[in-house]
């Protein structure tokens, strides 16, 4: 039975989110269908088509969808995924908005951020912050889940073929309206698919000072994370966040600076292959986590490390 | 306007919590509960609509064993006006409560529900999504700012790329990411006068709703530790531990 996957995507471009979820599609059945609620996305339709181990990709491209409204999507997902036992998105923010609301037009539960598939109705995700681990089984007759982007390798996204087909269907409620974005701008990798993370704490002291990790995010060609105290002094914006109630990420190497490792962001990065703890207070619980830690000032560490890259 | 706002007890967050021995659930025997920080977020919020004399009623509603009264009372001293506990066991599924909810809101006609972006035990962030499907409301999920006028809720959301504003026709559902606003701490007085207020019982029976799940646990384990690291005595040593046995810079 083939797994209907809902793309991520900003009309544009197919984000990355959508290729691990794809992956995780393929551990309950190989045959993957696409589906692409947007407006002018055609390059997304392209792009979707070419991701190894996608079969099918549906393009429902209308004004009505360009935002991704939740009242409008999960409709249409609804209508699509009539035959479908398997429904996944990525556990990004629109993936989170829309996939409950679909759940329960289709009366089923939802199993949120998914970290591994043990087989087609039984799954594992983490609860507590990360400080659980728990593996449920569904019985309901559609499975519906969110993939935690981390925990799957991304597919490939050259090498497939899929058909390609468009749908009709225009639902549009006119009970929500889009106002406004303010998108933050970074000519850096996106933080959830970097390699390498630098992120700061309230130990950065102020915004500005933010300005020491860009010297190592250059050399590294790294993604700048925060930690919430970070964002809530107002140091940077809060879309950086890495914790439970911000991103999850799982670097190569992550390097924390004047971050104390509260249980709230462990469960954001401890997933991280490499973890190196740069902190003046030698007590601070990311040294219970860290691979390398270094008891420094980070005025001092920060720029001597950017020096010796 | 009547607001009402749904709170979730929960394990406290600062509690580093333990998985039990035979690894069927977390131990929750004698460690500290609170309300779910996202929900204390949502009650201040509405406490505050209330305040700016948008809101004339803050309803409080919570889900759960007798012992969630105590969280409906936090509530209540917080400023709520009256509340509900609707009797089930602890740890119903999302939809479960979801639909509890959506009864609720419904009886009480309710012009806003605010409830968490999610509880930090089961970390689901579902529940606010699915009333809103239930109900057929349209939802503002993750907000961090709501401003109400003309029947209709202009919320921005924190969003993966960094904020939208949405503008929402009551009756709605938002859910509150953590940035909405700081809730206040209940004065003594309060927690006295809370006492009196009045809180309802209700079972899902009398609301008509039946519930229960076809997802079960099949085991909870500890997450695979993390093997003890090194301190490094200075930067030069950091950088070579990274490029040499780490490999991760080169």
């Amino acid at each position: 039975m083939s797994v209907l996957v809902i793309a991520e995507h900003d009309n544009k471009s197919l984000k990355p989110a959508t290729l691990n979820t794809v992956t995780a599609a393929t551990q309950i059945d190989a045959d993957v269908h696409i589906l692409i609620a947007g407006h002018e996305c055609q390059a997304v339709a392209e792009q979707a088509s070419q991701v190894a181990g996608v079969t099918k990709v549906m393009v429902a491209d209308n004004a009505v969808y360009e935002h991704q409204l939740a009242e409008n999507v999960s409709k249409l997902i609804v209508e699509v995924a009539e035959g479908y036992e398997h429904i996944l998105a990525p556990a990004t923010t629109t993936g989170k908005n829309t996939l409950p609301r679909v759940a329960a037009l289709l009366n089923v539960a939802q199993l949120s951020d998914v970290i591994k598939v043990e087989s087609a109705d039984t799954f594992v995700r983490p609860i507590y912050a990360g400080n659980a681990i728990a593996t449920v089984k569904t019985t309901d007759s559609v499975k519906v889940l969110t993939v935690r982007a981390t925990g799957f390798d991304a597919a490939a996204s050259e090498g497939g073929s899929a058909e390609r087909q468009a749908l009709s269907q225009v639902i549009a409620s006119d009970r929500s309206r889009f106002v406004k974005e303010q998108l933050a701008e970074s000519d850096r990798p996106e933080l959830t698919a970097a390699n390498v993370i630098i992120s700061g704490g309230r130990g950065m002291g102020n915004g500005d000072n933010f300005k020491l990790l860009e010297g190592v995010a250059d050399k590294l060609g790294a993604a700048i994370g925060a930690s919430r105290a970070a964002v809530d002094a107002g140091f940077v914006p809060n879309d950086l966040q890495v914790g439970q109630t911000g991103k999850t990420v799982a670097p190569d190497l992550y390097i924390a600076v004047g971050i104390s490792g509260a249980i709230q962001h462990l469960a954001g990065m401890k997933d991280s292959k490499v973890i190196v703890a740069i902190n003046k207070d030698e007590d601070a619980p990311i040294f219970q986590v860290a691979d390398y830690g270094l008891v420094a000032d980070l005025f001092e560490a920060v720029p001597e490390l950017e020096n010796s890259l | 306007m009547k607001i009402l706002v749904s709170v979730k007890r929960v394990i406290d967050y600062n509690v580093k919590v333990r998985v039990k021995a035979d690894n069927t659930e977390v131990d929750l025997s004698n460690v500290k509960m609170s309300m779910n920080p996202f929900c204390e977020i949502a009650v201040e919020e509405a406490i505050r609509l209330k305040e700016k004399g948008v809101a004339s009623e803050v309803v409080v509603v919570s889900v759960g064993s007798k012992t969630c009264q105590e969280t409906l009372r936090t509530a209540l001293a917080l400023g709520a006006d009256r509340a509900i506990q609707v009797e089930t066991e602890d740890g119903l599924d999302s939809l479960s409560v979801a639909k509890l909810l959506a009864k609720v809101a419904q009886e009480e006609a309710a012009d806003i529900i605010i409830m968490g972006k999610q509880a930090i035990d089961s970390d689901n962030n579902q529940t606010g999504q699915m009333v809103a499907a239930l109900l057929d409301y349209p939802q503002a999920t993750f907000a961090s700012e709501i401003l109400v006028e003309n029947g209709e809720a202009q919320v921005m959301r924190e969003i993966d790329g960094g904020l939208q504003t949405l503008a929402i026709t009551l009756p709605a559902v938002i859910t509150t990411d953590l940035r909405l606003n700081e809730p206040r701490f209940a004065s003594l007085p309060n927690i006295m006068k809370a006492k009196r207020k009045p809180l309802e019982v209700k079972t899902p029976a009398d609301l008509g709703v039946e519930v229960g799940s076809n997802v079960s646990v099949i085991s909870v384990t500890p997450p695979p530790e993390r093997a003890g690291g090194i301190k490094v005595g200075s930067v030069a040593e950091l950088v070579d531990k990274l490029k040499n046995e780490a490999k991760v810079v080169s």
